[in-house]
C-alpha cells in the first residue's frame, strides 16, 4: 500500500507547498509513490491516518495548537516544514510585543474591542505567541528554510519511502559557500550570519548577491559570542546585531554576553 | 418541499484549492438567507509591526514573506514604497527588470489558478490529478508553462520563492545574459501552446450570473498599467494618485474575518484581473484582445466567475508584452549599478498590481534609518467584501432551482474564481464555507 501523506498549513505564506508544486519535474513522479490525501492548497480530498504530515506554518492560537496536537496523534512521521514550522521565521518578531498591543497597533484599539465581543468568533481572535511546531508537539524530522529546499524535501522522501532514516549533515552555511568560491560577504564590507547558521541551502543567498540572514536557524554548536565579537570588531552596532538576528531567529539565543543585555 | 420554504444550511471549512484559510458559512431558513458569511479565520501575523526597528534594505525581504504565491509583488512594493520614502530613483534598467519580475509573476499565479486549482471545478472533478491522465496534453503544457514562468522568475530573482536579487535602488546581482536569452526563446515557443489552451478554456461553460460592481485597477497613460499607475475606479471615470490610497481602501474589521475589509464608492469593490481587463481593455495587446474575443469576454464584464477568463487574457497579454520587454532589454549589454543609498527620514507609499489585484504597501523612517511605520493593503482584503456581496445576491438569486450541494459548490467556485490570496490578507487568511 502506498504510504499516506499529508500536508497541513498554519501560519505561514505557504511558499514551502508552492516549492513542492514549482517541483514540475518530479512531481507526478512522487505522485507515483505516494498517496496524497491532504493537500488543501491543490486538492480537494481528505482522511483520517497519516503516514507522513507536513507541518506548514508556526502556532499562533489555542485552536491552531489543538489541531496540531491532534494531527500529531494520527500520523506516523511529522515533519516540520520551512522556517516557520521550525524556528517561528518573521512572525516570531512579534513575540517581542503583547498580543493586545499586537491587535490595537493592527486593528485599532475600537475596532479590537468591537469584534470581541462576538462570543462566537472568539477563538479567531486569540492569539497567544508564535511557536514553533516542536514546541508544541514531537517532531521527527526538520526542514528548514525560507523557503524550504526542495532537494532536501526528495531526500527525505526518498529515505522514508525506503524505510531509512533521512540525514542532514549539520554544517554552517559557511562551509557550502566557501565550496561555491563565493567572496566573502565580510571582505565585501557586509555582516552575514553564514559561519553559524545552518547550511543545506548552498548558500543561495550569498551566490546571488545577498548576505545570509540564518533563515534555517542557528547551528546548535554555534560559538555565537565569537561571531558577535568578530561582527562588533567590524564595526556593526550591538543594535544591528541584534536586528539582524531577529529578522529571522528571534526565537534563538543570540549571544548575551557580546551582546550585553537581554534579546 | 416548496422552493420558498427550504431550509439549508452550508458549512465549508477551510475551503480546498485556495492560498490560506477561508470557510463559507449560509443559514436559509424557510427560503430567507438568515446568515452568510464569508469568514477568514488566518491566524494573525502582525506583519505591519514585524518590520519596526528594521534597516530600509530588510524591509522588502522580510515583507515578502508575507505570501509565497504572491512574494515578487509584495517585494516590488515595498521597494517602491521605500525608494519613495527615501526620495531613491531608478535607472531605466532596473524599471525595466523589475515590470519583467513582475509579469514573471503573473504568468506564475494565473497558469497556477486557472489550470491547477480553478479548472478542475469546470471539468467536474476533484482537483488536477484525474485531469492528468484524461487530458495529459493539456497538462503536459500548462506544466510546462508554468515552469518557463518559475524559471523567469528565478532568472530575474535568484530563486523562484523569495528572491534576493532585487533591492532598493538596483540588482544585488545581475541576471545572468545567456539565460535571458534562453528565456526569451521559451517565450518566444510558448505561444503556440497558449493558442491550445485558450482552445480548451473556450470550450468551458461559466455559471450564468452577474453583479455589477466597482472595479478598481492602476490606470497608466501608455501602456496596460501593471509595474505603476494612478488608482482608477470604474465608478467615477477618475483616478488619484498612489499615495492617497486610504481614500480608496477605507478598511474596516468585522467579527468573522481576521483580514479587514474595504469599500470604496459603493458597498464594495472588486480588483484583479476582470477589473484590470474591464478597466484598461484599450490597451491589452492586440493579440490579447483577440484571446477576449475568442472566449467571449466583452467589457465590462460583470459575472466574477469570468475573472478566469479574465487571467488568460492577460497570460496572453504579458507573455507578448514579456517577449518586447526582453528584447528591449537585451539590445545593450547590462550595467551593475550602485546600489548604496542614503537613508533618511521619511514617508512613502506604493501601489503596484499584482496578480490578485492592486496592492498597497506604505513604510516609514526614523532619523537613525529604522522602520517605525508600515502597512499594507492586500487584493483579497479588498476583494473579500465584494465576495460576500456576490453571495448575499446569489444565493436568493439561485436558490428555487439549485439544491444544497450545487449550492454549495457554486460558492466554492465563486471564491476560488476571485484567486482569492488569504495568507496575503490577514497576512494571515483561512476561509470556511458554514
Amino acid at each position: 500500500m502506498k504510504p499516506k501523506v499529508a500536508f497541513f498549513d498554519f501560519a505561514s505564506c505557504e511558499g514551502c507547498q508552492l516549492a513542492l508544486l514549482n517541483c514540475e519535474d518530479v512531481f507526478l513522479d512522487l505522485l507515483e509513490q505516494i498517496e496524497l490525501v491532504e493537500f488543501r492548497e491543490a486538492i480537494s480530498e481528505k482522511s483520517s491516518r497519516y503516514d507522513i504530515a507536513f507541518i506548514e506554518g508556526s502556532i499562533h492560537r489555542e485552536e491552531d495548537s489543538k489541531r496540531l496536537i491532534d494531527i500529531r496523534s494520527r500520523s506516523q512521521y511529522l515533519v516540520a516544514l520551512g522556517a516557520c514550522a521550525c524556528n517561528g521565521n518573521v512572525q516570531a518578531r512579534s513575540n517581542f510585543i503583547a498580543p493586545a498591543e499586537n491587535y490595537k497597533l493592527i486593528y485599532g484599539e475600537s475596532d479590537r474591542n468591537r469584534v470581541q465581543v462576538d462570543e462566537e468568533y472568539w477563538p479567531l481572535w486569540a492569539h497567544t505567541r508564535v511557536r514553533a511546531v516542536d514546541e508544541i508537539v514531537k517532531v521527527d524530522f526538520h526542514l528548514r528554510g525560507c523557503p524550504m529546499s526542495a532537494e532536501e524535501f526528495m531526500t527525505l522522501v526518498k529515505a522514508l519511502l525506503s524505510n531509512q532514516i533521512p540525514h542532514f549533515p549539520e554544517n554552517a552555511v559557511c562551509v557550502e559557500c566557501k565550496r561555491n568560491a563565493n567572496e566573502c560577504v565580510f571582505d565585501k564590507g557586509m555582516s552575514c550570519l553564514g559561519p553559524i547558521a545552518y547550511g543545506g541551502c548552498d548558500a543561495v543567498c550569498v551566490n546571488n548577491g545577498h548576505v545570509c540572514d540564518a533563515c534555517r536557524g542557528l547551528l546548535p554548536y554555534a560559538n555565537i559570542e565569537a561571531h558577535n565579537e568578530l561582527m562588533l570588531s567590524k564595526g556593526i552596532s550591538k543594535e544591528a546585531i541584534k536586528s539582524r538576528y531577529r529578522l529571522f531567529c528571534s526565537a534563538e539565543k543570540i549571544g548575551k554576553e557580546t551582546l550585553n543585555n537581554e534579546h | 418541499m416548496s422552493t420558498s420554504k427550504k431550509n439549508i444550511r452550508i458549512k465549508i471549512d477551510h475551503v480546498t484549492r485556495l492560498e490560506g484559510h477561508g470557510s463559507i458559512r449560509i443559514n436559509v431558513e424557510q427560503g430567507k438567507v438568515e446568515k452568510l458569511n464569508l469568514e477568514i479565520v488566518e491566524a494573525n501575523r502582525f506583519f505591519e509591526n514585524l518590520v519596526k526597528g528594521v534597516p530600509p534594505h530588510d524591509v522588502p525581504q522580510t515583507v515578502s514573506r508575507i505570501c509565497g504565491i504572491c512574494c515578487v509583488g509584495h517585494q516590488l512594493a515595498a521597494i517602491k514604497a521605500v525608494e519613495n520614502a527615501l526620495n531613491l530613483t531608478i535607472s531605466p534598467q532596473t524599471r525595466l527588470l523589475r515590470v519583467l519580475l513582475n509579469e514573471s509573476q503573473f504568468l506564475q499565479s494565473h497558469a497556477l489558478h486557472l489550470y491547477f486549482l480553478a479548472i478542475p471545478d469546470y471539468v467536474g472533478v476533484k482537483s488536477i490529478l484525474p485531469l492528468a491522465s484524461s487530458q495529459p496534453e493539456l497538462i503536459k503544457k500548462a506544466l510546462k508553462l508554468k515552469k518557463l514562468a518559475n524559471d523567469f522568475t528565478a532568472v530575474l530573482g535568484g530563486r523562484t520563492l523569495h528572491p534576493m536579487m532585487p533591492t532598493l535602488v538596483g540588482w544585488r546581482k545581475l541576471p545572468d545574459k545567456n539565460k535571458l536569452h534562453e528565456l526569451l526563446e521559451r517565450l518566444q515557443e510558448s505561444v503556440t501552446d497558449l493558442e491550445q489552451m485558450v482552445d480548451f478554456v473556450a470550450q468551458l461553460k461559466w455559471p450564468d450570473y452577474e453583479r455589477q460592481t466597482e472595479y478598481v485597477s492602476l490606470k497608466h497613460a501608455d501602456e496596460y498599467a501593471l509595474y505603476e499607475g494612478e488608482i482608477y475606479s470604474s465608478d467615477t471615470g477618475k483616478s488619484v494618485p498612489e499615495s492617497r490610497y486610504r481614500e480608496v481602501t477605507n478598511e474596516f474589521t468585522v467579527a468573522h474575518s481576521t483580514a479587514k475589509w474595504s469599500r470604496w464608492h459603493r458597498e464594495s469593490y472588486m480588483v484583479g484581473a476582470l477589473a484590470r481587463v474591464n478597466n484598461n481593455y484599450e490597451q491589452l495587446y492586440p493579440q490579447a484582445k483577440d484571446v477576449a474575443n475568442a472566449l467571449d469576454l466583452k467589457v465590462p464584464c460583470y459575472n466574477p466567475y469570468k475573472n478566469n477568463l479574465a487571467q488568460m487574457v492577460e497570460i496572453i497579454h504579458c507573455t507578448h508584452h514579456c517577449i518586447d520587454a526582453m528584447q528591449q532589454l537585451l539590445e545593450k549589454d547590462l550595467q551593475m549599478e550602485d546600489i548604496h543609498y542614503q537613508s533618511s527620514k521619511g514617508i512613502g507609499s506604493s501601489a503596484i498590481e499584482v496578480p490578485r489585484g492592486i496592492l498597497f504597501h506604505e513604510y516609514g523612517f526614523d532619523e537613525q534609518g529604522l522602520c517605525n511605520h508600515a502597512d499594507a493593503v492586500i487584493p483579497t482584503s479588498q476583494n473579500i467584501n465584494n465576495i460576500e456581496q456576490d453571495m448575499k445576491q446569489f444565493v436568493p438569486q439561485m436558490l428555487p432551482d439549485m439544491e444544497k450541494d450545487e449550492l454549495a459548490s457554486h460558492m466554492e467556485m465563486l471564491l476560488r474564481a476571485y484567486d482569492p490570496c488569504i495568507s496575503c490578507s490577514v497576512h494571515m487568511l483561512d476561509v470556511t464555507f458554514v
